[in-house]
């Protein structure tokens, strides 16, 4: 009877660890920003280019840093859920617009509307490297004190916003 | 003529490196720069080190390695500067960590559950049927 039942226990386990690895997604790496100090920048804007943009400038508000392209695809997709979801939720939304033309990048956002309170230039990726960016677009929240609290990779879908980004802000903004 | 096909099919294939035109100082800092390099995963392509890699992700991290050795940085301090950004993911050779306990131990638990099932088999079969055990061998 034990003859039948080990290779029986065997596979259940098997299957079930299989079966998990299934569901996860290998091209999610967590990142090791989570709870620390967002990486610091000075970043000069897209349509302004004379002025310049610090993580600094941002404290005591929560906001959210987005990396986008105007040669991404996935960018394309994610960015009506980004309109209407700055519509729905007043909050600052920064754009980095990484490895782009900035004349390229402002025509993208002529076209399809511009979500951002504010987009800032990383052409050569430096910017990005900092946040350990891999694959755009990526999304990053960060709390009133400047510390990333939340990465989202890929593009953000409406039940993403629903889910995890929404509650979270709320979260943060109740926060002192 | 199918047989040796198949058989080119399973020589190693040298591994194509993508190419950049960078000046070292010396020898041992070139060597560094490719041990580094090798060292380091692709994020976007996760099965190639950086050295391997055409992804322009992999081009940004070279260059990154390149301008830390030119400025005298140490072999830790780099690989520290991007797990601090990208996590242990990005190293080929994981630290040894309570995260990755079950990586480096479970082979040899493994192997030891293996060992230790198949002396228990053995030994229950000697202990029952000594004949038949002996005739089944042969």
């Amino acid at each position: 009877m034990l003859k039948y039942i080990i290779p029986l226990i065997i596979f259940i386990i098997m299957a079930v660890f299989l079966a998990i690895g299934l569901h996860l997604n290998p091209s999610e790496i967590p990142s090791p920003l989570l709870n620390k100090p967002a990486p610091v920048f000075s970043a000069k804007q897209l349509d302004v280019p004379e002025q310049v943009l610090t993580p600094d400038d941002l404290k005591g508000k929560v906001w959210l840093l987005n990396v986008w392209a105007s040669w991404c695809v996935s960018c394309r997709q994610e960015h009506p859920v980004l309109n209407e979801f700055v519509k729905q939720q007043p909050v600052t939304l920064i754009g980095l617009n990484y490895k782009d033309e900035p004349d390229a990048a402002k025509q993208w956002l002529a076209d399809l509307g511009n979500p951002y309170t504010m987009s800032i230039m990383d052409n050569d990726g430096r910017i990005g490297l900092d946040w350990g960016v891999y694959g755009v677009p990526e999304t990053f929240v960060m709390d009133k004190k400047g510390v990333v609290r939340h990465k989202h990779t890929g593009p953000v879908t409406i039940q993403a916003v629903q889910d995890e980004l929404l509650p979270l802000i709320l979260q943060l903004q109740a926060e002192p | 003529m199918r047989l040796l096909l198949l058989l080119s099919l399973l020589c190693p294939v040298t591994t194509a490196l993508a190419i950049d035109t960078l000046r070292f100082d010396n020898a041992t800092q070139q060597a560094e720069y490719e041990n580094i390099t090798s060292e380091l995963r692709c994020l976007v392509c996760q099965n190639q080190t950086i050295a391997d890699s055409n992804a322009e992700l992999a081009a940004d991290l070279r260059r990154q390695v390149y301008e830390m050795l030119q400025q005298g940085r140490s072999q830790d301090e780099i690989l520290r500067f991007m797990t601090d950004r990208y996590g242990d993911f990005v190293l080929y050779n994981p630290p040894f960590k309570a995260k990755t306990g079950v990586l480096w131990l479970g082979p040899v638990a493994f192997l030891i559950v293996g060992l230790i099932s198949v002396g228990l088999v053995i030994k229950h079969k000697r202990k029952t049927k000594p004949e038949q055990a002996v005739t089944s061998l042969i």
